[in-house]
């Protein structure tokens, strides 16, 4: 059974979260992500969680880890520039594999930018924002609906795999209105504690699968640290073993994941000689779009990708192996494009990009592009 | 050294001792006051509380020495993640232990809304007036006048006075003491603890060995003499001037209150 609800993009998401077990959310006002907080204000406490105003971005992520490391489920919403000052505390908890959903709602940046407008500039950053090696898990829904399941999966992934899991919307889906399919139970997957004080909190003989996660209060004495720590979180600053052995373990946990992780949906891909290869908001006009030439004949695809990190190497060789030219449309000046070329033989590739102003990439440009790249 | 035992070896990490503190570090003097305060209160481990610390010397005092459940976080980040912890987890009690960097430069900010909000933390800062882990650069809390890498002809600023800082905003206790009265220091960690709710703020001067007492010239005795020189009581501050305040370590307590906290106010606002 299920029920159906009439909401925008970031309720959808604030919806998801609660029934995800979101018990702490923690923010700082920003457009165009504020009116999720707002949500949070006004639905958390009633639901049994604590919302939490900061006095800035860094105090929000950063109250928010401490939450997750106190036991409770945390997330924070954020826009560019929070975005930006939010990166280092995402390292720490990649470092301190601790769980949180960070939720991005793309505006046209760098800076101040058009703070009230659509974009999807921040590709790159949510993969690459921080210092040193590290892996997170980036999800980018094109719908309400999709705002609302993606961000349970954000729940439940982050928990799993304790990483932080970056939701990147924009403010297209975030203020878009529209309904949203609320099955009555919802798949939760909760953090797993030690089975006894012998497991070691930072360590895991399996690379694929997180240590656990030791709750506060009950002997474990847990010492967490951003440093390089072995397995109990004990600081190593000068060893290179302990430091390669440490950076590659949360690495691998997320890339030898990438089966799971990688979600993506494909239309019209099978017999097409054009891949369109798009996310979020922006790939909803290249569907219309594949609509319009398949009604002429053209043989076009759409590649949708759910998720933009990490990617899948083995799947988009080979569904790019099977196409002659390959368009990847952004509401940026050109980023996902870096990664799909490194996928790209003998096809051609073209990049469709517009931003600014928030006006969307359209399906007639989009129609335009493809005819251009098949002459 | 079998044999060997010491009172408080209940509450550390023995096996990750000696610790990495500079010979005469103050760190120490914190740490053992500190331990004892929570030892002379009953308590027989540290199960029940969670110390947060930054970056900075100051900031392994409590990590990973304590066998406690600590978190050492981002720089400046301390007070902030106490806060999501200690509003998660009401029933721990929640101290954050840091530098005066730490806690008043990068993190000013927190400390000042913290404070503010009268969270339920005790935040201890340890004031060696210097950047000491990254080699000796100008601090907010550095003197006027003081010489350091970054200030070679002296320092033109006049030092952050968290104390009267963080009293003006309504915290429930502050004090400022140095590491030459360790009784006061532990007496007011006891009397944070039992006030048990709201902000409590202790901040102990101390030395830097290293980066500060040695550039002085002065051997550790000589600087820790000079502290107590400099030191004058709260309640014969009043009637000096700013520029006479700020050349003096002005010790005592700040302000002692039992007002609720933020969490209890914010759960009655919720109850409506």
């Amino acid at each position: 059974m299920s029920k159906r609800f009439f909401w925008s993009g970031n309720i959808a998401c604030a919806e998801a979260a609660l029934r995800a077990g979101c018990k702490f959310y923690a923010g700082y006002p920003i457009t165009p992500s504020s009116d999720l907080m707002e949500y949070m204000a006004r639905e958390l406490p009633k639901r049994g969680g604590i919302f939490f105003q900061a006095e800035d971005e860094l105090a929000a992520i950063n109250a928010a880890i401490g939450a997750s490391i106190a036991g409770a489920k945390s997330m924070t919403a954020t826009s560019g520039p929070g975005f930006s000052l939010m990166q280092e505390a995402i390292g720490y908890a990649v470092m301190v594999e601790v769980p949180i959903v960070v939720v991005d709602v793309m505006r046209v940046g760098p800076a101040t930018g058009q703070a009230t407008k659509a974009a999807q500039g921040d590709v790159m950053q949510a993969r690459w924002g921080r210092h040193g090696d590290q892996a997170v898990i980036v999800y980018a829904p094109w719908s309400p609906q999709e705002s609302f399941d993606l961000t349970i999966k954000a729940f439940n992934t982050a928990e799993e795999l304790r990483v932080p899991v970056i939701l990147l919307t924009d403010e297209l889906i975030a203020h878009s209105w529209e309904t949203v399919i609320v099955p009555d139970e919802v798949k939760i997957i909760e953090r797993r504690k030690p089975k006894s004080f012998d497991e070691p909190p930072f360590g895991s003989t399996d690379p694929r699968i997180a240590p656990p996660m030791p709750p506060l209060g009950e002997g474990y004495y847990v010492l967490y640290t951003g440093s390089t720590h072995n397995e109990w979180g004990i600081r190593k600053t000068i060893d290179p073993e302990v430091h390669y052995k440490l950076a590659k373990r949360i690495i691998d946990k997320v890339h030898l994941n990438v089966n799971k992780l990688f979600l993506y949906k494909e239309y019209f891909v099978d017999d097409a000689d054009v891949l369109i290869i798009s996310f979020g908001s922006t790939s909803r006009s290249c569907l219309e779009a594949i609509r319009r030439l398949r009604s002429k004949g053209v043989k076009a695809g759409l590649l949708r990708l759910k998720t933009l990190w990490p990617l899948n190497d083995y799947y988009l060789r080979k569904v790019i192996s099977k196409v002659s030219s390959v368009v990847v449309v952004e509401m940026n000046l050109g980023q996902l494009i870096y990664d799909i070329e490194r996928y790209v033989k003998d096809q051609t590739i073209a990049s469709l990009n517009k931003v600014g102003g928030g006006i969307p990439i359209y399906p007639d440009e989009v129609i335009k592009k493809v005819q251009e790249v098949l002459s | 050294m079998s044999s060997y035992s010491h009172p408080l070896h209940k509450f550390l990490r023995v096996e990750l001792l000696p610790t990495a503190f500079c010979p005469g570090c103050g760190n120490g003097i914190v740490a053992g006051a500190i331990l004892r305060a929570i030892s002379e209160l009953g308590y027989e481990d540290l199960r029940k509380f969670v110390f947060v610390s930054g970056i900075g010397c100051a900031a392994w005092i409590p990590s990973p020495y304590f066998k406690a459940d600590t978190v050492h976080t981002l720089h400046g980040r301390a007070i902030p993640v106490a806060e999501g912890i200690k509003l998660v987890r009401p029933d721990l009690e929640v101290i954050v232990i840091g530098g005066d960097g730490d806690i008043a430069g990068i993190g000013g900010n927190h400390l000042i809304h913290a404070a503010r909000r009268n969270m339920d933390l005790i935040v201890i800062m340890v004031n060696n007036f210097i950047y000491a882990m990254t080699g000796g650069q100008v601090a907010p809390t550095t003197p006027l006048g003081f010489k350091t890498t970054t200030t070679p002809y002296g320092n033109p600023e006049s030092p952050l006075d968290t104390c009267q800082l963080v009293a003006s905003l309504g915290a429930n206790y502050v004090a400022r003491w140095t590491i030459m009265h360790y009784d006061q220091v532990k007496e007011s960690i006891k009397k944070a603890i039992k006030i048990g709710k709201g902000f409590r703020f202790i901040e102990v001067v101390s030395q830097c060995t290293s980066r500060v007492s040695a550039r002085m010239g002065m051997k550790p005795s000589e600087f820790m003499r000079w502290m107590v020189k400099n030191t004058i009581p709260i309640s014969k501050a009043k009637d000096l001037s700013l520029e006479e305040r700020r050349n003096k370590i002005i010790i005592g307590e700040y302000t002692y209150s039992e007002r609720p906290g933020f969490i209890e106010v914010m759960k009655k606002i919720y109850q409506g």
